[in-house]
């Protein structure tokens, strides 16, 4: 019951800090926004039963990516940016293109059956270390990293000030 | 951990799905653009783990985990080309940047 609970206020505290991201006029609002989604993000991971998920989630999206968001904001200093600008000529039409993938995407959620399966589930580190390292995953974890290495260099060449 | 919760999880997987969705569309900042894109992907993550958990296998995890790396990845890129930009225009708006449109 106690579970139920929190995640309907963890859900609702997502839900309208989301909006929050779209809706704020400063991108400084949108990105503490966007941190209040994060955070509660993790916990429902946590409720989901992945503790090591909630970690990572809180770690390396509210800790480092939203820290490198907060840090370029700052750097480029957008408060003299016009925020949300004049309003876009097709919000009518952002509108209907997301009502319709929530009916389409709604619908086949809704038509679907969704059996939770009685087998224990184990969500904890060691039973997620024991899957990312086996057989199946482990060339795709070799290749992240060098996606990171990529990523890195790429930051770098880009951000960098040509004379 | 109910049918009804995971359904309910899905749920919000999807709402804040579209609402990043019109995020990126609708507004002009390119930084609050990234911010959105941010949202989507931890929309689909959201997706993953409840799956993961309607399946009682990790597999979900491991695919978020994944996908965490790449937004990770792409966050450092994206800011850097962000920055690009801003000292080749002077602007942050994302109609300046429409070169490529055709």
């Amino acid at each position: 019951m106690a579970e139920t609970i929190l995640f309907y206020a963890l859900a609702i505290t997502a839900f309208s800090a989301a909006f929050a991201v779209v809706l704020q006029k400063s991108a400084l609002g949108s990105a503490f926004a966007l941190i209040v989604v994060l955070c509660s993000l993790s916990a429902i991971y946590g409720l989901l039963g992945s503790p090591i998920l909630a970690t990572l989630q809180i770690v390396i999206y509210a800790g480092a990516v939203m820290v490198l968001f907060l840090f370029v904001i700052m750097l480029l200093d957008v408060r003299r940016e016009k925020g949300g600008g004049g309003p876009r000529s097709f919000v009518p039409l952002a509108l209907l293109f997301a009502g319709l993938l929530v009916l389409q995407v709604g619908a086949v959620l809704v038509g679907s059956e969704l059996v939770p399966q009685s087998a224990p589930f184990d969500g904890s580190a060691k039973a997620f270390a024991r899957r990312l390292f086996s057989q199946d995953y482990v060339y795709v974890f070799e290749a992240t990293s060098v996606l990171i290495v990529a990523a890195l260099a790429g930051a770098l060449a880009l951000a960098r000030r040509r004379r | 951990m109910s049918e009804t919760l995971l359904r309910h999880a899905l749920a919000l997987s999807l709402a804040l799905f579209a609402v990043g969705a019109v995020g990126v569309l609708l507004r002009r900042n390119v930084i609050t653009v990234l911010m959105c894109i941010e949202l989507m992907l931890n929309a689909a993550n959201l997706a993953l783990v409840a799956f993961s958990r309607s399946w009682a296998a990790v597999d979900g995890h491991v695919m978020a985990l994944f996908v965490l790396t790449v937004a990770a990845s792409e966050a450092a890129v994206g800011l850097a080309i962000v920055i690009a930009l801003q000292r080749a225009r002077d602007t942050l708006d994302v109609d300046a940047f429409d070169e490529l449109r055709g």
